[in-house]
């Protein structure tokens, strides 16, 4: 078999297409994460059964169900119950749920690792819970939390072909669509792998510019 | 709240108690599961006096700090700080009696994240209420009279434990509280560092009516600040009195126990 070059061309505008959608799913997904983790985090806080119970069951629930079998279930069931998003914003949402229930982990260890001396200290000082909350205990355990928020990233950037399976055209979506009209596998595949291995690259460099950012 | 910033004090006026009572613990009872720490303890504190605990570790006097900032409750007992009941009380109570209270830890417990002058400003401007202006007007004064004036927009990790220690004592009063707790201020120091965290502390002992409740293994510091001595053993007191009376002729056996061993 050949590497044929021309087929790398006529890919290409495809190929632009697809990693749009992949970057689009790839920080909307990481930000509805990073949000909605740190609410889990946060109410599986609040010191009463009535809402750590059912926070707990329904992340536990989704952290331990495929997400395959969630973007199927939002996409295809959903609508059933007359809720209808477009495949895009139905994978994005899942994908964002799905890594919210690992992130909100992540904060739980950050937020449990500052020292009880600071809780008492703002105790002495007399700050309010809230203000104890956005002005102490938060900005030093998400400050802890970025470089295991950062893998998540990473696996996130791993698992958005699994929306192909949903109809969003994102780079595997466009590598098959073209492969399938013009068979011709090799290229098309070929420039989505080189294009994941960079994109992870360059996410996990802009991290540690990040962490290196945070430690002063 | 004054508007006077010019003092790093305030000289209160007298209050309607005069020199009278200001803390008041009664009947307070604190057990750690089976262990109980204090056990029915009475012990009050009158304005303005620096008063300080020693005892062997494990014999409450950490324990009565942590009550009075309310990091700990009591099992059973009231305890009454300025006329104004702390415990038992409603959490709304609670905030405003803490108000008169302030702390000083063993460990500094600055605040890693903010800069030494948003340490000291942060809760008077939350809190209090204070200006931005007003409030940093005072944490310079107060950086000022612990000798740090040049750390204004450090943050913590850039200084020594001594300084951190300075730090949280400018942090401490700047909420002007009318009772300062000392727990073990030295005691997580390296040795050369101590004298200049004490020094300190004389000079506010000196210069200020604040009350202070001091616990301390530095014996030479006690007996220089202090109005009363009160010796704890196994959640009581076993004997108080003047420090040159404590120190110098003590009547019960644990207390001379206790002295040889640290002295």
């Amino acid at each position: 078999m050949e590497w044929d070059w021309s087929a790398v061309s006529d890919f290409m505008p495809h190929f632009w297409d697809g990693l749009l959608v992949t970057l689009q799913i790839l920080v909307l997904g990481s930000l509805i994460s990073f949000a909605l983790g740190l609410v889990w985090a946060l109410l599986m806080r609040v010191p009463t059964r009535w809402v750590t119970w059912p926070v707990g069951a329904v992340t536990e629930f989704v952290r331990n169900t495929p997400l395959l079998v969630q973007l199927f279930f939002l996409f295809y069931v959903l609508p059933e119950w007359g809720v209808t998003f477009s495949a895009l914003t139905t994978g994005v949402f899942a994908i964002g749920l799905h890594y919210s229930t690992y992130t909100m982990q992540v904060y739980r260890a950050g937020i449990e690792a500052v020292p009880v001396g600071q809780w008492e200290a703002a105790t002495a000082l007399n700050l309010p819970l809230r203000r104890t909350w956005t002005a102490v205990i938060l900005p030093q355990a998400v400050r802890r939390v970025v470089p295991a928020l950062g893998n998540y990233v990473i696996s996130m950037l791993k698992d958005t072909p699994l929306l192909m399976a949903i109809t969003v055209l994102e780079m595997l979506g466009e590598a098959r669509l073209f492969s399938q009209q013009n068979f011709q596998f090799t290229e098309p595949l070929t420039v989505i792998g080189f294009a994941f291995i960079v994109i992870s690259y360059l996410a996990s460099l802009a991290l540690r510019a990040l962490e290196r950012r945070l430690v002063h | 709240m004054s508007t006077d910033t010019h003092a790093p004090f305030d000289k209160k006026p007298e209050s309607p108690r005069g020199n009278g009572e200001l803390i008041r613990l009664e009947q307070v009872t604190k057990r750690f599961g089976n262990h109980t720490v204090l056990d029915h303890l009475d012990f009050s504190v009158d304005a303005g006096k620096h008063v300080t605990l020693i005892g062997p570790s494990g014999s409450g006097k950490t324990t009565i700090l942590r009550l009075l900032m309310t990091l700990l409750k009591p099992d059973e007992g009231t305890i009454t700080v300025d006329g104004e009941q702390l415990f038992p009380a409603p959490e709304k109570q609670v905030r405003e009696v803490r108000k008169k209270i302030g702390m000083v830890f063993q460990q500094f417990n600055l605040f890693p994240n903010m800069t030494v002058l948003r340490n000291i400003t942060e809760a008077p401007v939350t809190v209090l209420g204070m200006s931005k202006d007003a409030a940093e007007e005072r944490a310079r004064e107060l950086l000022e009279m612990v000798g740090l004036t040049d750390h204004v927009d450090k943050h913590p990790a850039q200084l020594s434990g001594g300084q951190q220690q300075r730090v949280a004592i400018a942090r401490a009063l700047a909420m002007r509280p009318q009772v300062l707790l000392l727990d073990e201020v030295t005691s997580a120091l390296d040795p050369e560092l101590v004298a200049g965290v004490l020094d300190v502390l004389r000079d506010i002992a000196r210069s200020t009516d604040i009350t202070m409740l001091c616990v301390t293994h530095e014996m030479n510091f006690a007996r220089d600040i202090s109005d009363q001595v009160l010796m704890f053993d196994q959640g009581r007191i076993i004997e108080a009195g003047a420090p040159e009376k404590i120190f110098s002729e003590p009547e019960h056996d644990r207390t001379r126990e206790f002295l040889s061993a640290v002295l």
